[in-house]
């Protein structure tokens, strides 16, 4: 019977040709895999602010898919002059210089104030209030040692693809760490106490 | 309260000088602090105070990670398992749940294979650029198992496609002139989104990433509002987001359709009998046409003749408009946007320079070095636009080409580029296991059906242990 033939061979060949563009969308996957395989370095990467390129804009505050941003301000003893009168502590026209909260400059109160020896005082952040405005950075890279800067803490940062607050950042400051090193401490990069300036250049690009 | 020093008169003056300058913001008598010296020299203690250290919290472990794939792979093992070889509507949304909760609520949405496009994209177009080996297995994965299970991963892995799920509440059938002129959004999606990985300009997937904002629980208004509204429509138009939108829907289709073992409404033989027609809430069931009055041939020759005309012109206006189109998209990426408003700005010089191209001055990068890069990402733009306007040109033509082809079909089929296998028309068909125990005998009913399928050769038990007569 020529005619339930002829219908087998269009069955099969309408078969041949799924098979063969199956197996090309096989291969194309692996090829994708392979090649992407072939550059990635087994190292996960993860999301940091270079305190040498940052401006204090105040994006790290309002741009974060968290509340309260997941970027904070640290502090870095080996810069800091414990001064008496810190400009990142206190209000420009504080009445007075106690912990009172009318003469901080902080608004959410984050920075402590701990008194050492005459005329020495510690100042440490404490990260669950801090709101990562950048205000005591800036006053204190304007009049101080610049010992306060920003970093992405990790243990807050959800490590999202697109960081918001990369793409609105205007000084290119975010970079991609490795996750196995993933801070730039400023005594370490400060030039006066230069430790390692060694970063690989690929982490230094903003992906 | 710690104790305050004593403040001297010369304290008090030089105290209230400096916040005099402080206040007016006018700094001349310090140097920058990124020169070589300190404004205040590091204090010598003399009580023994050690300077404490800056805390480095971690973050996510590796291993953490590695766990978070096999994870993955074995639910997508246990979903082809539940939809294709225990046909269990129940297993498939319980596996649903604890997807929503592990990688949706404990994840909160991240790493996800959706995402993961972007990361293989610029990993493959940025040398600088690595993509870590769990988010490059994350991505493989669930299209390997599309190869051979189909999209099992949409109806039991995914956390967005979870969510969705929940809130089908009374879905409606779309027409179909809608459904395929709404199809080519995602298309156009996944195309933008590489487009944007590829020129580092953004990760456009996870910015607009509807959902993540309900599994952090936590995001910018927009956002949310984007969320709700599709759970909204998500609850008469099934899983809107996964259809229309999901880019990775498409390379999990060109998968799926080749797919060697895929979930079927039956298990045995189609008998006909339409109960399945209303199961799917999202119209993936194709109907058989095997009776149906054909159209004149010559009819369907010329338009199909049109339709190949008609293809190389949808290529090239689908280019053409991708052309028009890279120079607005060119400036989501951080040079060119900042490279634009630097030469307006010296077009105008009355502007007010906006913080990007201030910023931009301070830094001290030479201005050629920006408008080059600014350069090239525009080019890249422009033939990335030609390219993905022609693909999508091509695909739109042949989704028309596709349609306008009848090809016969006698039993009730799922579509199986876009059906989730997600089961639920398995329990609808009577050949199904579940309708064994059905049969009472006895019963007046039930023993006039079984007289039925004897007289048509074929038996409950027979139909249900999958074997056709």
């Amino acid at each position: 019977m020529p005619a339930p033939e002829s219908k087998t061979n269009t069955l099969t060949r309408l078969e041949f040709i799924r098979q063969g563009f199956g197996r090309l969308a096989a291969l194309s996957l692996g090829v994708i895999g392979g090649l992407a395989a072939f550059g990635t370095r087994k190292k996960n990467t993860v999301w940091q602010i270079d305190p040498m390129k940052c401006t204090q804009c105040g994006k790290c505050a309002t741009e974060c898919v968290l509340t309260p941003s997941a970027v904070k301000c640290v502090q870095s003893y080996p810069i800091c002059g414990y001064c008496r009168l810190c400009f990142g502590y206190f209000q420009p026209n504080a009445p007075e210089l106690t912990s009172a909260a009318e003469n901080q400059l902080c608004p959410t109160g984050a920075i402590e104030r701990k008194f050492i020896e005459d005329p020495y005082w510690e100042y440490n952040i404490k990260e669950d209030a801090c709101i990562g405005c950048s205000k005591c950075v800036k006053a204190c890279e304007m009049f101080g040692n610049a010992s306060f800067y920003l970093q992405v803490r990790h243990d807050i940062c959800v490590n999202c693809n697109d960081c918001s607050i990369a793409r609105q950042c205007p000084s290119d400051a975010w970079v991609r760490l490795p996750a196995s090193d993933p801070y730039l401490l400023k005594h370490q990069l400060h030039p006066k106490t230069q430790l390692r300036m060694d970063l690989p250049e690929w982490t230094k690009q903003k992906s | 309260m710690p104790p305050q020093a004593p403040a001297s008169l010369w304290r008090r003056l030089a105290r209230a000088l400096v916040l005099l300058a402080f206040a007016l913001g006018v700094p001349g008598w310090v140097t920058t602090a990124s020169g070589d010296e300190m404004r205040f020299p590091a204090p010598t203690f003399t009580n023994g105070y050690k300077l404490p250290e800056t805390t480095v919290p971690e973050p996510t472990s590796q291993t953490q990670q590695w766990i978070d794939v096999g994870v993955l792979v074995a639910a997508l093992s246990l979903a082809s398992w539940l939809a294709i070889r225990k046909r269990t509507r129940k297993g498939v949304f319980a596996l649903m749940m604890f997807s929503l909760i592990y990688f949706g609520f404990i994840k909160q949405g991240c790493v996800c294979p959706i995402g993961a496009i972007q990361n293989v994209t610029l990993s493959l177009f940025d040398s600088n650029y690595a993509v870590p080996m769990t988010v490059l297995v994350f991505f493989i994965t669930p299209l390997a198992f599309a190869l051979f299970f189909g999209r099992v991963f949409c109806a039991s892995v995914c956390a967005l496609g979870a969510i969705q799920d929940l809130v089908i509440l009374k879905p409606i059938n779309l027409p179909r002139k809608l459904t395929i002129g709404l199809s080519m959004i995602p298309y156009a999606y996944l195309g933008v989104a590489i487009l944007f990985a590829a020129t580092n300009t953004g990760f456009v997937i996870c910015r607009y990433d509807p959902f993540i904002g309900f599994f952090r629980l936590s995001g910018n208004a927009p956002y949310l509002y984007l969320g709700a509204g599709f759970l909204l429509a998500g609850m008469f138009i099934a899983r809107p987001y996964c259809r229309f939108f999901c880019p990775y829907g498409v390379l999990l289709g060109f998968m799926s359709r080749f797919a060697r073992w895929h979930l079927s409404i039956t298990p045995s033989e189609c008998v006909n009998c339409r109960l399945c027609e209303k199961s799917c809430p999202f119209d993936y069931v194709e109907k058989p046409n095997v009776g149906l009055a054909r159209e004149n041939r010559a009819v369907g020759v010329q338009r199909l003749g049109y339709l190949f005309v008609m293809l190389p012109c949808l290529i090239v206006l689908g280019g053409w408009v991708g052309h028009r189109l890279s120079v607005p998209m060119s400036r989501y990426n951080h040079a060119v946007m900042v490279a634009e408003n630097l030469l307006m700005e010296k077009a105008n010089p009355g502007m007010t320079p906006s913080l990007e191209t201030t910023t931009f001055r301070t830094q001290g990068t030479p201005e050629e070095k920006l408008m080059a890069e600014a350069r090239l990402v525009r080019s890249r733009m422009n033939a990335g636009g030609w390219l993905l306007g022609g693909l999508l040109g091509l695909v739109f033509g042949t989704k028309l080409i596709g349609v306008s082809i009848s090809r016969t079909r006698k039993d009730y089929e799922v579509d199986k580029t876009h059906c989730f296998s997600c089961a639920r028309c398995c329990p609808y068909c009577p050949s199904d296991a579940i309708h064994k125990g059905n049969f009472v005998p006895g019963n007046p009913a039930d023993d006039g059906a079984l007289a039925l399928a004897k007289q048509q050769g074929t038996t409950p038990e027979a139909i249900a242990k999958g074997k056709s007569s």
